[in-house]
Formats: structure tokens, sequence, C-alpha cells
């Protein structure tokens, strides 16, 4: 089943991709949909910390994760690359939990 | 002009290099959320789209159905679509070539590509980011699984936390603006406020929906479908 579903999704993904470069330009060139597509990410990724940060199946927790978010979010203002920040935050999830 | 053309190669190897690192903790997390080696090295050759791809698996590792993270990886996937709008009358490409260069509609090759002045420019820029990041990409994501999955418990390690902030790095450069700021404050909000009281995975098919609706009925006209400036791997964080 899981890779069912993760080839499904690539499958999309793939098909997304060719459909921009296939479909005649003014179908995908509604206003609406111009300006509504690229808000889609922002609201998706914003849930995503949210409730990968403070949630455990169906509750609401606070744990050592929303320190870790914290650190990250600092490495995020300070410009760091990518691997860094995400570093940053498991490391302080693993140092807090040796405490 | 030779010159010119061999700085864009550069900057493409420097964009695949950084994503590489990149990839490395999409391995590693993805690993840590349950997937196999195998699994992990399919998604970045077939996906291949960064966000998509740790949104897939974030919902799986936090428990969510692995349809949950398949519909949260094709919405992340769609603003692809536009890119290859932009993307189709500068490559001028049909065919199998088309169908090759659709796998390297992402955010990176994009901004790269409509950077240029010159026709052949902007394909030489789409093609040479494409072959290096993926190249780099799928080295750099069987690095992280690899590592990962010599660990006997990944937690130890702290690697069950980094999800979050690897969607914050993806996050930060589109937020810059205040409209976009308010709009992922108020996704997760509703993301947590709706999450007791519906199936895992759930939130996030809510949140898009709602944006989908605010996006169509209450926006002014403005321009949009811009790949992030900064971008440098397939999710195009910035850095």
């Amino acid at each position: 089943m899981l890779w069912v579903g993760l080839l499904t999704a690539s499958a999309a993904c793939y098909l997304l991709k060719l459909a921009g470069l296939s479909l005649p330009a003014r179908l995908l060139q509604d206003a609406r949909l111009q300006r509504t597509i690229p808000l889609v990410p922002i609201a998706l990724l914003a849930a995503l910390v949210a409730t990968q940060t403070f949630s455990t199946g169906h509750h609401l927790v606070l744990d050592v994760r929303a320190a870790a978010l914290g650190v990250a979010a600092i490495a995020v203002l300070l410009r760091a690359p990518f691997l860094v920040v995400v570093a940053s935050a498991a490391a302080t999830a693993a140092l807090l939990r040796l405490v | 002009m030779v010159s010119a053309r061999r700085g864009i190669v550069r900057d493409a190897l420097g964009i695949g290099i950084a994503s590489g690192a990149y990839a490395v903790s999409f391995g590693a997390i993805s690993t840590t959320a349950g997937l196999s080696l195998l699994q992990t090295c399919a998604l970045s050759l077939v996906m291949f789209t960064g966000a998509s791809q740790f949104a897939m698996v974030g919902v799986i590792g936090a428990g969510g159905s692995v349809w949950a993270g398949a519909a949260a990886a094709a919405l992340l996937g769609a603003r692809n679509a536009l890119y290859g709008v932009r993307l189709s009358s500068l490559l001028g490409v049909r065919g199998l070539r088309r169908a090759a260069a659709a796998q390297f509609v992402i955010d990176e090759t994009t901004a790269m590509a409509i950077a240029r002045d010159e026709v052949t420019d902007s394909r030489i820029a789409f093609w040479a980011t494409g072959f290096a990041l993926f190249a780099l990409w799928n080295l750099g994501t069987l690095v992280g699984a690899l590592a990962t999955h010599a660990l006997s418990n990944p937690r130890v390690l702290g690697l069950d936390a980094a999800p979050p902030a690897a969607f914050l790095a993806l996050l930060a450069p589109r937020i810059r603006a205040r409209e976009p700021f308010a709009i992922a404050i108020a996704a997760a909000v509703v993301a947590l406020v709706c999450l007791p009281f519906v199936p895992a995975g759930t939130p996030l098919l809510i949140v898009a929906i709602l944006v989908g609706l605010y996006g169509v009925f209450r926006l002014p006209a403005s321009r949009g479908g811009r790949p992030a400036r900064e971008a440098s791997s397939p999710g195009g964080e910035s850095h």
C-alpha cells in the first residue's frame, strides 16, 4: 500500500509538471488560478510546521519539538543553510531529551 | 559569450551541491519516518520535487495515512504546473524531450531559466541546473538514507524533530511579504484547531481548500506564479 501511494503521488507530481509544459497556456493563465496556486504551498507548509510540532496523533502537545522549532527559526532568521537549520533542530531535541 | 555560459554552468553546479546537502536531510527524515531505503530513493528519483517529498514523508512519519501524504504532495506540486507554463515557450521542447524536461520543472530550474535574456542561455540554464540537481539530489538522498539506515534508533539524534524545521526552511522565503505571512499564521492556527477532531492528515486538506477559496474569492488582481527567487533545491528553499 505504501508503494502504491508513493508512486501515485509521484505520478501526480509528474503529470502536473508535464501539464504546465503541454497544455495551451491560456488554460492555466486564468488570473485567479495564477494568484491562488502560489498560496497553496504557503498554507500547507505552515500547517505542516504547526501540526508536526504541536501534536501527537490527535492530541495537541508541547514538548521538545517546540524548542527545536524555535532554534530552527533562529537559524532561518540568521539565513543558515538548509542542512544547518534541520541539524540544529534535531540536535536541540536530542540534547533536551538527554537532560 | 562562452564565459557567460560557463558562468551559468558553474551556478547550476553550485545549486546542485547546495541541494545535495539538503537532500541528505530528506534521506534521513524519510528513513526515520519509516520508509525503506528503496522507497526513499525512489521518491527522489520519480517525484523529484522537494517540498512534496518532505510533505509526503512528514505526514507518514507523523502517523497520517499514505493517501493523506499523497494528497499533500500533489497539492504542493501544483505550482510546478505554473512554472511549466512559463517555461514551455522558452524551452520549445516536444515529444520525448518534453517528457524528460517535465521532470526537471521545479523551483530552481525555473528561476535559473527565466533569469536569462537570451533563449539559448535559458535553455542551457534549465538543462544544466536540471541535470546537476537531479544527480546531486539523488546522491544526497542516498547518503542521508544510508547513514540513517545504519542507526538503530534515529530518535536518539532528534531526527524525528527535524521535519518541522525542514518545512519552516521551505516556508521562510515565501512569507517575506505581509499577506503571505498572515496566510501562514492563519493556516497554522486552523490546522491546530481542527486537528483533534478530524482524521490524521485531514487538517492539511482543510487548509488547502480554505486557501483555495480565499485565493479565488478574496484576492485583488495581482501577478502570481513566480518561483522563489533565490531558490536552490527542488523545494525552493533560499540558501
